[in-house]
């Protein structure tokens, strides 16, 4: 029992004994939320999967229509902003103040950079007539491509699902960006260093899992 | 097994009703309402949930009046519909599967483990308010966007194509979903990371084991109901033709995914209520809980199973032979590790010492009461036999023995049993033996005649029987008789809740340890608790059913002060 | 009550039934033996060793090993020996014989269409006694499900594909048939009968009921009129159901929901089976189900509205 550790520190909250109890628990609520998070996608992409396993040549042909260098691009950005954050933890456990907002504020970036190039594709798509559910009416063409050939029973569900999926994700980054907002303020007042960076290493958390959901859907989407 | 160190900590024998503690420290509604205690948000909790029972009694009381008698009787068919579909869904997302978790989950789980509180106590009253949320919508939608008739288990393509108030009530059912999942999320990183010193999970009480797996299943399966009714709520908006199959979808996979979470979801109604009676049965019978680590196990055990067995929902529905066969199998292994808590129960009143106060009356009628419900799961889980009893009032009856007879009762049982912990007053005895009477009476009455008139062929979801008189006259006896059975039953709850009231205002004060229990919320907290909880951090020397402990810090009569009640009236 | 029928379950009136029954009554005993164990050992133990005196300090007992995997090993052969019959019963209603006549079933809200392979339809299923029947259904729009209690049959009818239910009827009665899965309004009322008759009956059913052509098309039209199962939500004596009464109703005038009027000539009424939703009387929903235009024949129609115009 580590009885007297930081007992009197600001953050920790009356009910913890220690720092370190609060610091697991709290560690362990967010693991706990993540599983939450990814059942949550897991329910779409069982549906993905049933859909592709009953129409197989109506999802790989509509596939085409995504621009896999679009998606690539913001796998980039999305991988390259789970390393500023993995960076940001580090410096903050150094009590590198300057370099821990800097950082933060990267990260937000590359966020910010996926949600536009996200804009550009959806914007594109519904352009041209591609929208989720009943208003899927593909019609024009861009970069080579006849959109109305795709006008094939069941693409309609390929885009409503890709859509949804992506959709949910994008908002998900959303809320991120919001988090990464706020901890850039806090640690501009420094609120944060070698004792005390949960609220960092937390969102660093989701922000890896947000990632790596994109990292599934890029390929299951955009390229097969 | 037991260490036999002396308590440590004594602090309860000098303690008294009137001195400091959670209920007179801070008054006012709007302390109340901001509290971050998890007992008042347990009791935040119970006033909630006690108004939806209510109101999902009289939905109840409703259907039954018009099922009395052949024909039209109060009401026209839309209505009807309408009706059990807000009985269903408030019974269920508003009552059932909140209820023991967050009333009996929030107040006794920290106190029992040795915590001050749980790990994340505004996320605690976050999810209150979150789940009121959620049922207010529910609630209130036929006022503001109409009313939905699908049933609680809103299959398409019925529901993606009747009223838009579908909508909203997939909205507030998404809603109260994330109540219980932070609520879970909440108790799981409470047990890991709160214990007191000296409490290893082999000397947790068996109720916090069965709040442990209920976490489990609230966090894993919620998720699912969520993007479930997500796409419920995109295909009525956009038409995203998922499910519909007017626009190429499925409405089997809808199924799949609603009964992916909702059978788990029985589990999150049954396994807290399984909690409760292991309590009641150690306690009453004044006896170590037989097989402790069988009873622990098999509530992880079910619910890990009972994430596999969701397809015995739709052995009819058109999926495919094979995944029947498979899911009916699974089915009857969950039968296993309950029928070894329920021998195991009822093993613990051998050579024990079984005193048959209110609580342990409700312990019993549980007993009762759900062997048959789950033994009828079983019936209905034999493939040919459901072909023949689905969507029949067999269903009805099979799911309210385990649902009202089960969970319910356990929970009442549960309530009687901590009530003077929590208000620091007794109920009447007297009363609460005659209320337990009318309850067993009226809900055998109600439920038992509805076995027969299912298995006879009456299907579930009607609004009325008069034209099925001519091939089955037998239905308007049963019916009728069902019908009676509710009204004694619902006089029965509607004494708990006066006699309940009326001892807020006029109950003897509460004795510290009225039953002689042994666990931390008896012996080392007050009467009622005080505000944190513990005077001095409990430290936990032996495992959870040791009855000595309550003769060592008790006295002679193990705080056994209900008895000393009794013999001197 | 039928004589034939328990207190449990329904007359029994197919060839698996018998199966299905001895199934139901091996589990219920099986289930009653059990409860009676549990519940009894329960009662007992509350009265042998209830509690004489708050000084009553019991002692701790050793669980036994073998009593405690008694209690796994018991129900798990129990449970084999359940599933092991109810798969095989299962498997015996799901597999058709070979030679099973076929008939079948559209499901709408809220009624039941039965159509043979000589093209007659009616809204009652007559079929013959002793020999397999298997239905090929679909509905036209929401979930129904196909029930007769007397044959142990229940299958749901879906709106996206094919299901099939079969069965051999062992007497000749008739049966009640339910829709069991929740189908909105009407659920309730969605019933219909089997009528099962001697092969010679049934074979002089089926030819008369083939629609003579030469019928006056106001008859044909009720006969259509019953088999499409309309008068469940229209009723030809001025009373209202779901639907507006026929009676009366060409020539007037009609009033719609949004605010138009038009006078029921023989365009209207054409138009009010075609594409029911498009004008939707006033003080009713629009709940008409919209195929009858693709299930009816030009000629079926044209008889409808000639009956209409009678009422
Ligand atoms: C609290 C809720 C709860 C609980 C605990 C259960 C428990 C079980 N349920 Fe139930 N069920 C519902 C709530 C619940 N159910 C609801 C709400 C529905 C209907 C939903 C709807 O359609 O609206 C339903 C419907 C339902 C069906 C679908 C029927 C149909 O629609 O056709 C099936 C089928 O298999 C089933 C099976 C079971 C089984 C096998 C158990 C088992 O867990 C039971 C295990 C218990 C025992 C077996 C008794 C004790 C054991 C012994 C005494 C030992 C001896 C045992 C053996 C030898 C096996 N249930
Ligand atoms: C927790 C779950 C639960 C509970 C407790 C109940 C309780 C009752 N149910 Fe419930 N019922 C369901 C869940 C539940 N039901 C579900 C899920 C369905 C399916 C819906 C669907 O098909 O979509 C259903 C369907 C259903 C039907 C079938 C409708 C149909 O298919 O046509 C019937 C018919 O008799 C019925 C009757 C009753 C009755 C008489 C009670 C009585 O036990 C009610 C008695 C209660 C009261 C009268 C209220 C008294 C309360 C107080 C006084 C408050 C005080 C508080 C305390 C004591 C703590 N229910
Ligand atoms: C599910 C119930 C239902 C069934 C079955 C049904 N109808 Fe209707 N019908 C309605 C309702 C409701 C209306 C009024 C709303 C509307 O105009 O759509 C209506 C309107 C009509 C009208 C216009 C009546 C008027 O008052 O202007 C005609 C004609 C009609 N139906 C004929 C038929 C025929 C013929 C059949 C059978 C082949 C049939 N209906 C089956 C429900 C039904
Ligand atoms: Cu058709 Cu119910
Ligand atoms: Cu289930």
């Amino acid at each position: 029992m580590a009885h007297h550790a930081s007992h009197s520190a600001r953050h920790v909250q009356a009910h913890f004994v220690s720092s370190e109890q609060q610091f697991d628990a709290a560690k362990l609520g967010m693991w706990l939320f993540l599983v939450t998070e990814v059942l949550l996608f897991s329910g779409m992409f069982v549906t993905y999967t049933v859909y592709r396993v009953w129409h197989p040549e109506v999802f790989a042909h509509a596939s085409e229509l995504l621009d896999w260098r679009l998606g690539g691009l913001n796998t980039l950005v999305l991988l390259a902003s789970s390393f500023t954050v993995a960076l940001s933890i580090h410096f903050a456990q150094r009590n590198e103040k300057e370099k821990v907002v800097v950082l933060l504020l990267l990260t937000l970036l590359c966020a910010a950079a996926f949600m536009v190039v996200k804009y550009f594709e959806y914007s594109g798509k519904f352009a041209h007539g591609v929208f989720p559910g009943a208003a899927f009416a593909p019609h024009g063409e861009s970069h080579g491509l006849e959109y109305a050939v795709y006008d094939v029973p069941y693409a309609a569900q390929f885009f409503s699902i890709y859509f949804v999926m992506t959709g949910i994700h994008g908002f998900h980054v959303l809320v991120g960006m919001g988090l990464f907002a706020w901890l850039v303020t806090r640690a501009v007042r420094g609120h944060f260093s070698s004792a005390y960076y949960t609220p960092i290493e937390l969102t660093g958390l989701y922000w890896h899992l947000v990632d790596i959901i994109w990292i599934f859907l890029f390929p299951l989407l955009y390229l097969i | 097994m037991h260490g036999n160190g002396k308590p440590k900590t004594m602090s309860t024998n000098d303690h008294t009703a009137s001195g400091a503690h959670y209920l007179n420290t801070d008054r006012g509604l709007w302390a109340w309402l901001t509290t971050h205690d998890h007992k008042r948000i347990g009791i935040l909790y119970a006033i909630a949930v006690a108004i939806f029972f209510l109101l999902g009694g009289i939905f109840a009381m409703l259907v039954r009046t018009e099922l009395a008698a052949p024909g039209e009787t109060i009401m026209d068919q839309d209505q009807f519909n309408q009706t059990f579909t807000l009985h269903g869904v408030v019974m269920v997302f508003l009552v059932l599967i909140p209820a023991i978790p967050g009333i009996l989950g929030n107040f006794v789980l920290p106190l029992q483990i040795g915590a001050k509180d749980v790990a994340f106590p505004r996320l605690n009253l976050a999810s209150w308010y979150i789940f009121l949320v959620g049922a207010v919508m529910a609630l209130c939608g036929w006022l503001i966007v109409g009313q939905v008739d699908t049933g609680w288990t809103f299959y398409t393509p019925y529901s993606s194509d009747s009223s838009n108030a579908v909508l909203w009530l997939t909205s507030a059912v998404f809603i109260a979903g994330f109540a219980s999942i932070f609520t879970g999320l909440n108790f799981i990183v409470t047990v890991h990371k709160m214990r007191a010193p000296g409490m290893t999970w082999n000397r947790l009480p068996l109720f916090v084991w069965a709040i442990y797996a209920t976490a489990i299943v609230q966090v894993l399966a919620t998720p699912v109901i969520g993007i479930t009714m997500i796409l419920l709520f995109l295909e009525r908006l956009l038409q995203i033709g998922i499910f519909d199959p007017a626009l190429g979808g499925d409405p089997v996979l809808f199924q799949h995914f609603f009964w992916f979470y909702s059978h788990p979801a029985v589990y999150i109604m049954i396994l807290p209520a399984m909690g409760i009676i292991s309590e009641l049965m150690g306690t009453f019978s004044r006896q170590q809980v037989s097989g402790y680590t069988f009873i622990a196990l098999s509530s992880v055990a079910i619910a890990f199973l009972g994430f596999l067995v969701w397809g015995h929902h739709m052995f009819v529905s058109g999926q495919s032979a094979i995944s029947s066969i498979i899911f009916s199998m699974l089915t009857f292994l969950i039968g296993i590790p309950t029928g070894i808590k329920v021998f195991n129960w009822v093993a613990t009143m051998y050579k024990g010492s079984v005193w048959l106060q209110t609580p342990m009356l409700y312990a019993l009628m549980f007993l009762f009461l759900f062997t048959i419900g789950g033994l009828t799961g079983i019936m209905v889980g034999v493939l040919a036999v459901d072909v023949h009893l689905h969507d029949t009032y067999f269903i009805v009856a099979h799911f309210h023995y385990v649902m009202m007879g089960g969970a319910l009762i356990a929970l009442i049982g549960g309530l009687h049993y901590w009530w003077p912990k929590i208000t620091g007053r007794m109920y009447s005895e007297r009363a609460g033996r005659i209320a337990a009477l009318l309850v067993f009476v009226g809900f055998n009455l109600t439920f038992f005649t509805q076995f027969i008139l299912g298995s006879r062929g009456m299907p579930r979801r009607y609004h009325d029987y008069a034209e099925l008189l001519e091939r089955f006259p037998e239905f308007a006896g049963l019916h009728l008789a069902s019908t009676i059975g509710s009204f004694i039953l619902a006089a029965g709850l509607f004494m708990i809740l006066i006699y309940g009231l009326h001892s807020l205002v006029a109950g003897k004060p509460a004795p510290k340890n009225p039953w002689g229990a042994v666990t931390l919320e008896w012996t080392h907290a007050t009467t009622p608790p005080g505000p944190h909880n513990f005077h001095r951090m409990p430290l936990v020397t032996r495992g959870p059913y040791d009855f000595h402990l309550a003769d060592e810090v008790f006295g002679p009569h193990g705080g056994n002060g209900a008895a000393e009640e009794l013999s001197t009236r | 009550m039928d004589d034939q029928s328990s207190i449990w379950l329904p007359e029994a009136a197919s060839t698996f039934a018998e199966d299905v029954d001895g199934l139901f009554y091996f589990i219920l005993a099986v289930s009653v033996v059990l409860f009676v164990a549990v519940i009894g050992a329960m009662c007992w133990f509350t009265y042998r060793y209830r509690r004489q005196s708050d000084a009553d300090r019991p002692v701790p007992f050793k669980e036994s090993k073998w009593v405690e995997a008694s209690w796994i090993v018991v129900p798990t052969v129990l449970v084999a020996i359940v599933f092991t019959w109810g798969f095989r019963v299962y498997v015996k209603m799901g597999v058709a014989p070979p030679n099973a006549y076929e008939i079948t079933v559209r499901a709408a809200k809220w009624s039941w269409l039965f159509e043979y392979p000589n093209g007659v339809r009616s809204n009652v299923l007559h079929v013959p006694v002793s020999r397999p029947v298997r239905l090929k259904m679909s509905s036209s729009d929401v979930i129904h499900s196909f029930f007769v209690p007397a044959f142990r049959v229940k299958m749901d009818v879906l709106p996206n594909r094919y299901t099939y239910a079969w069965f051999e009827a062992t007497r000749q009665d008739t049966f009640q048939v339910l829709c069991t899965e929740y189908c909105g309004q009407q659920h309730s009322m969605m019933l219909s009968r089997v009528v099962v008759q001697s092969e010679d009956n049934f074979q002089a059913w089926l030819r008369e009921s083939v629609m003579d052509e030469s019928m006056p098309p106001a008859e044909r039209g009720e006969i259509i009129f019953a088999q499409q199962g309309c008068p469940t939500c229209h009723s030809v004596d001025g009373s209202a159901g779901a639907g507006p009464t026929l009676q009366g109703l060409a020539g007037s005038e009609r009033a719609f929901t949004d605010g138009t009027t038009a006078i029921a000539d023989e365009n209207y009424l054409r138009d009010a089976i075609i594409d029911p939703v498009a004008q939707v009387v006033q003080g009713f929903q629009p709940v008409m189900p919209g195929q009858y235009g693709a299930t009816l024949t030009t000629e079926d129609i044209d008889a409808l509205i000639a009956f209409i115009q009678e009422q």
